[in-house]
């Protein structure tokens, strides 16, 4: 039986290690190669890399990233952000990252899932996808609509009509983060995580909110996601991978223990 | 001295990484001659049989893995590379390799609720000792990514299963062969631990 994931996702900006609350007010908090080492060595299942650079002028700081990322640490990683076309993602591919992720430009254009699936196999891509909760339209009929820009423009697409068109597309996993839900520490948003798994066959990683182990063992559980990704709770030091896997293994959710 | 088969099947460079990372000598390389010749091989790959073949036929590379085979050179193949050293895969239909007799097949689960490609860490359950498993623990997990898996003719070639609602191998061994279907260069220290134990494997394997 499949474990379990634990993911966790370093927003990089100039090189540096950023998180954000609500998609505002950023701030540096480190290195990424020393902490994606460190979750490595603790037993994180897969990581995340998101590029948050404002300026292209430095992107080529996050293939450097990677690259030393990709020296140390051997579990799956993805990257993403500001990947706009096939050549973005083969420059990341060969830097050493497993998958790529693409969120904004996928919307802005669906064929990148598309070419980027033909071009590295579905199992490379995922399509990473920001939710607002909204009233029910006709429009948007699940109540939760595609949102980008780090959350700023609504595009007035239902998220779960956009999980599944990026499974035909070609994607081989989503992540599906809360905006309401991101960096509150409050828990997932589990309704929005359990339709997008019902509506689709390809791997949940739920995202967003998460701030105890408590909250991982319900979107794992009660949300059906695949995989839960964790940012603050880990990179301030509140909790450690090695925590959230014993309190998950303890009430009965197979992950893999180191 | 390892030589990482190229055959623009994947990425080749997290195999090698991996391998720099324990301080074992690797070289990529697509000429056959140096595979032939090569003092043991990493036969990686993510793609399609079909697409593979193709690729490895226009090289020669194919004939170059027999004759090695042949010769006793150690070889590990990892995914796809574990798939097609067998002699045919439902993918695209297609003759392989053919080093070990068996089939390669599509993951077709009763369980609809379950995701193919078969993704993420699961365990492994070691049914023969081999050199390759050295000071690995019960339990202890690999990472897959696959949606096929081998069926090689003789079952006492299976060296470990692993079940994602059927138990199927994920491990096979055949005289100076071993075929993983997870990959150890994304499977943590466990998967390096691997790799090590190939570059010291000297190919013998009894059976």
């Amino acid at each position: 039986m499949l474990s379990k994931r634990i993911i966790s996702c370093l927003d990089v900006r100039d090189g540096k290690l950023a998180k954000s609350v609500k998609f505002v007010d950023t701030k540096d908090i480190g290195d990424p190669v020393e902490k994606a080492k460190f979750y490595y060595e603790e037993g994180l299942d897969e990581l995340v890399m998101y590029d948050i650079t404002a300026s292209s002028d430095n992107r080529g700081i996050m293939i450097d990233v990677v690259d030393r990322v990709a020296q140390q640490v051997f579990i799956p990683f993805s990257v993403g952000g500001g990947l706009r076309t096939v050549e973005d993602c083969s420059k990341v591919l060969l830097a050493g990252a497993e998958k790529i992720n693409v969120n904004s430009a996928a919307v802005k254009n669906p064929q990148l899932i598309a070419e980027a699936s033909k071009a590295f196999g579905a199992q490379c891509v995922v399509l990473s996808m920001d939710v607002l909760k909204v009233p029910v339209s006709e429009q948007i009929p699940s109540g939760y609509e595609i949102v980008i820009n780090g959350g700023r423009t609504p595009m007035g697409i239902d998220a779960i009509e956009w999980a599944k068109r990026g499974e035909e597309l070609g994607a081989g996993e989503l992540v599906v983060n809360s905006i309401d839900a991101d960096g509150t520490k409050e828990g997932y948003e589990l309704t929005l995580t359990r339709m997008i798994v019902e509506a689709t066959s390809i791997p949940v990683i739920a995202s967003g909110g998460g701030g105890t182990p408590e909250h991982m063992y319900d979107v794992l559980t009660k949300g059906k996601a695949s995989a839960a990704l964790i940012a603050s709770m880990l990179h301030y030091g509140e909790y450690t991978v090695k925590e959230c896997k014993q309190y998950l293994h303890d009430r009965g959710v197979k992950v893999r223990m180191v | 001295m390892i030589t990482i088969v190229d055959y623009e099947a994947g990425n080749l460079t997290s195999v090698r990484r991996a391998l720099d990372y324990l301080g074992v000598d690797s070289v990529i390389s697509a000429d056959p001659e140096t595979i032939a010749n090569a003092e043991k091989i990493i036969f990686p790959g993510v793609g399609h049989a079909e697409s593979a073949m193709k690729s490895l036929k226009a090289r020669g590379i194919d004939k170059a893995l027999k004759t090695a085979f042949d010769k006793g050179t150690p070889i590990m193949g990892i995914c796809l590379g574990s798939q097609i050293v067998l002699t045919h895969s439902e993918e695209g239909d297609t003759e392989t390799i053919g080093l070990i007799p068996g089939l390669c097949k599509k993951f077709d689960l009763q369980d609809k609720t379950l995701s193919v490609p078969h993704m993420g860490w699961n365990q492994i359950d070691v049914k023969h000792p081999h050199f390759i498993f050295k000071d690995l623990k019960a339990g202890d997990e690999l990472y897959f990514v696959h949606s096929y898996y081998t069926e090689p003719s003789d079952k006492s070639m299976i060296l470990a299963t692993c079940t994602y609602e059927i138990e199927f191998a994920c491990a096979l061994g055949y005289k100076n062969l071993v075929a993983t279907q997870f990959h150890p260069e994304k499977s943590g220290p466990v998967g390096l631990q691997m790799f090590k134990n190939f570059a010291e494997w000297d190919g013998s394997y009894a059976e």
